[in-house]
This record gives C-alpha cells, structure tokens and sequence, in this order.
C-alpha cells in the first residue's frame, strides 16, 4: 500500500514535469492521448476476469471490456488521425 | 516472486516508460506523432503481458474468458469506427465519451472485484466515487458538446442541496464499507450516488466553460483508473492513471486561467448559456469597413495576423479562413494565427481545426507568442471571437478584469468579421470595436472570409 501509494505521487511529478511542456497547439491531442492512456484500465479489466465467477459477474466483466476496449483502442487511433494533421510549412 | 513475476513486472515496467516517453515526445508536432505510437505499442505489449499471466495462470473460467472477448472486440470495433469516423469539430464530444467509458470501466473494476474478494479499502470505495461521477458526467458534458442535451446551463431545482444529501449518504455507506467491512451493496449505493452527482455536477455548467470542465473530468478519470490500479495492486494501471490525472490538472488550470474564472465558480454554473444578446448598448459609433477595402487593405499589409475564435469553428470557416491565409502568404504577406488558449471548444481545439485545413502548425502561435508580435503587426483580422480581444481586461471592475487577451489594440489597423455587436459570453461591450483603428465587417463568418478571399483575387496587385 505504502508503495503504491509512492510510486502514485511520484508518477503525479513526473506528469506534471512532462506535460507541463506540451506546448498551447498540442493540447487537444495531449488530452486525447492521455484519454488512451487511462485506457490501460483494460489491463485491469483483464485481470478481474481472474477472480469473477458468477453469471453476474461475466455480465458485469463483458460492459467493463466494452468500455476500456472502446477507450483504449478509439483514443489512440484518433490521437493518431489528429497527429497526422499537424504539418510544418516545407 | 518467482522468475515469472520479476520479468512480467520488468514489461509492466517497459511499458509504463513508454506512456512518460510518448507524453514527453508531445512537447514538439514534430515528434508528437512518433510519441503517441510509443505509447500504443507500449499499451499493445502490456495487453499481450495480461493475456500471458492469465493463461499462464490458468485462472480465467471459459465464462469470464468470453465475456472478456466478446467485450473487448465489440469495444475495440466500437471505438475504431467512431475514431475513423469522427469529424474533427466533433472532437471534444468524442474525447468525453472515451473519457466516460474509461471512468465507467474503472468504477466496475472496484464492483467486480469486490464482489469476489475480501479486502474493503477506501482506495475500492473512491474509484467506485469518482469513476461514477466521470462516467454520467462526462457523458452529459458530450452530449452538450454534441447538442443533444442542451447547451445552456440547466438549473435543477434543489440541485446543491441534493448533491450534497448524495454526499452524505455515499459517506455513509462508504463508512459502513471500509469500516464495518459491509456488504457489497453498500458499493452500489455509492455508485448509485456518484452516477445522479455526476449529472447534476455537469447539467448546469453553460457551454463557455465546457473546455475547463472536459478536463477536469479527465483529471477524474485518471484518478479513478489509479485507485483501481490500487485495488488490484496493479503497478502499470497506478502510474498511467496518475500521468493522466496530471494532465488533466493542468490543463484544467491552464484553461480556468484563461478564462479568468475560479474552478469553484465554474462548478457552481450557470455562466456562457451561448446567446448573446444581439442588441447593443453602445452609444460610441463603430467604423464598418466595405470587403473591397477590407481585401485591399490586407493585400498591401506588410504582416497580418488571423484571430480566430469559437464564432469561427462554430460557422465551420476553418478552410476559408486558411484559404484567405494562403492567398496572402502567396502575395507575400506575413501570416500568422494568433490563438487564445480557449479559443475552442476543448484545449488547443482551434488548432486541430486550422491544422485540418492544412494551416501550417509554424503559423499557429499561442497567447504569449503572439502579444509580443502586435506592435509590428499592420493589420489584425479578428474573426468569430470577442470578449479576448477586449482591452476592458487590463482594467478593474468589469467582468473581464483580469482575463489574459490578446493585445489586438496595439496592431495599426484591426478588422473585425462580426455578425453584429452582440456581447460575447461575458455580456459586455467590446470595447475594440469603437477604438478608431478597428473596422467592422458586418457578416458571418464563413461568408466575410469568403468574400475577402474574392476581393483580394480581384483587386491584388
């Protein structure tokens, strides 16, 4: 827990440090490329397929898969798109 | 920890570096591409890694592995579809509705993993909160970007009152949960609780402050993704949530910076309801400017700077207003953007649409890159945006005081693409529009750029 909690706050730094940098033009893809980021909550989806056992349960771990699927696999594709846009001059 | 734990822990490891490195590569357009591949292929392979532990682990019952598949692919197809298929102005609803499913995913992590194990933590009980407050939540403020819910502020009857009687009772159950080790329903209870504050949280919050509001909600979403890494002890869901939740803090203050409003004030709502008043009060006459005078006036500028602002993407004007840019670059003047941080609908929005129309991104210059460059700018071409182009900010006492603006004022000549003198958000007289140097162009805004770029064809040298 203590080291949960470390590594927590320690990460919140080091986020800060980093995307504090991104410059005015960048911002939305910054949060749509954040938003596929906290799409790794799939991992955490996965692993609770480990530990559930009832029909309840599957009903209640497919709705979770479904979202963090959707989240994780549209937010990186459409941070993508975005990204492809920004052109310099040449 | 055996020899399989250690490596899985080290990819776990790999992959939360590559998250920090792909935000990193974001600081730059021209990396920025390659950082958020990065991060994909840092998310691909820890996807992989789960898949391995739980086949390696042989934990998975044929039920749960199904309902894993079958929501997963439908989930992934889901969201491919609708990020392929997105226009780039429906951005900041698209970016709501992933953030809800994110918030809503980690919130049933909490219930799922309850319902099966033992330990109560308070962490199980504030991603359970603050998942379902981002979830219903974010999914209003998408549906207000979207215009299915209705922009303005809607004042529910009562509304703080029950937010706050919600409040109570989650801590209440949330008491009975980790203290006294209750049932699980006392989890639903909660959730039931953050889902109804989730709405009335984002039900009268007005369209003017929706890009502080989508970003504190990714701030939520972050947060609620690393409480559930905490109630599952996972390291990789722990890091990822607290870089999002960084992110989504500052932007969130960068944004109420900008818009000179307190987070605080902006919860309470009620602010931007999105129609201005059409009639005037000023007594001062304003100078209108013909298009043919306009257009030559631009031709002949030595540097001209384009002040787009949401009147602009709301009319979708983004490809003429990059046309008129290009046709001017061609005959040799300076152009550049100069873009106010809330210029959109969510951070940095308005440079998305001008970079879909192909405005080069070494055009697009920010609040601070920008007011130094006024002084030696000949003409400003303001088009769809108002109360941060106000110079009443530099002054105490108004409803602007203290807002950041782009010091227009201080170009030799300023036209304005306005449809009238209607009042912007704040609901007050802009007071560029009587300065001498500022010329009004009457017209919306699509029309009026249209229009210049026509007159310049006719009437370039």
């Amino acid at each position: 827990m203590i080291a949960d909690l470390t590594i927590f706050l320690l990460s919140l730094l080091v986020g800060f440090e980093v995307i504090s940098k991104v410059p005015a033009t960048l911002h939305t893809p910054l949060m749509s490329g954040a938003n596929a980021i906290h799409g790794v909550v799939i991992v955490g989806v996965m692993l609770l397929a480990a530990t559930v056992s009832s029909v309840a349960g599957y009903a209640l771990l497919a709705v979770a898969a479904f979202f963090a699927a959707m989240n994780v696999a549209g937010g990186y594709v459409v941070t993508d798109r975005m990204l492809a846009m920004f052109r310099s001059r040449s | 920890m055996s020899a399989f734990d250690a490596v899985v822990h080290l990819v776990y490891l790999a992959c939360a570096t590559c998250f920090v490195i792909g935000l990193h590569q974001m600081n730059a357009p021209a990396t920025a591409k390659r950082g958020n591949r990065v991060s994909a292929a840092g998310m691909g392979v820890a996807i992989l890694t789960t898949a391995v532990v739980l086949i390696h682990d042989h934990s998975v019952r044929a039920g749960a592995a199904w309902a894993l598949i079958i929501g997963g692919v439908a989930g992934a197809v889901a969201g491919l579809i609708a990020a392929r298929r997105v226009k780039m102005t429906a951005m900041p609803q698209l970016v709501s509705l992933f953030n809800a499913v994110g918030g809503g995913a980690a919130a049933l992590i909490a219930l799922g993993d309850r319902a099966t194990t033992t330990e109560a933590t308070v962490t199980a009980v504030l991603d359970v909160a603050i998942g379902g407050v981002t979830f219903s939540g974010s999914l209003i403020a998408s549906g207000k970007l979207a215009g299915r819910v209705p922009g303005k502020p809607l004042i529910v009857p009562f509304g703080r009152i029950i937010t706050l009687a919600l409040a109570a009772i989650a801590t209440l159950f949330a008491v009975l949960f980790v203290g006294f080790d209750g049932p699980v329903a006392s989890l639903y209870g909660i959730a039931a609780c953050a889902l109804v504050a989730g709405v009335l949280f984002t039900l009268p919050i007005g369209g003017a402050d929706m890009p502080v509001v989508i970003s504190l909600l990714n701030a939520f979403t972050g947060t609620a993704v690393a409480m559930a890494g905490f109630v599952l002890e996972s390291t990789p869901l722990i890091i990822a949530g607290a870089l999002v939740g960084a992110a989504g803090a500052i932007l969130t203050k960068l944004m109420a910076d900008a818009m000179n409003r307190s987070i605080g004030a902006i919860i309470a709502g009620g602010y931007g309801t999105g129609d201005a008043v059409a009639v005037s009060a000023t007594s001062q006459p304003v100078r209108e400017v013909t298009v043919d005078d306009a257009a030559i006036q631009l031709a002949y500028a030595g540097k001209v700077v384009i002040v787009p602002g949401y009147g602009l993407a709301a009319a979708q004007a983004q490809h003429e207003a990059v046309a008129l840019a290009q046709a001017l670059t061609e005959q040799g003047v300076r152009v550049s953007y100069a873009i106010h941080p809330v210029a959109g609908r969510m951070p940095g929005h308005m440079n998305v649409l001008l970079a879909e129309a192909n405005a080069p991104y070494d055009q697009l210059k920010d609040l601070e890159e920008s007011n130094p460059e006024f002084s030696r700018t000949d003409v400003v071409l303001i088009v769809g945006a108002n109360d941060v182009t106000n110079p009443a900010a530099r002054r105490p006492g108004n409803p602007v005081s203290g807002m950041p603006i782009l010091d227009v004022d201080k170009a030799r000549s300023v036209i304005v693409i306005k449809r009238s003198l209607g009042h912007g958000y704040a609901g007050i007289d802009n007071e560029l529009y009587t300065d001498p140097r500022t010329a009004m162009l009457f017209s919306d805004a699509k029309a009026g750029l249209a229009a210049l770029l026509a007159g310049l064809h006719a009437y370039a040298p």
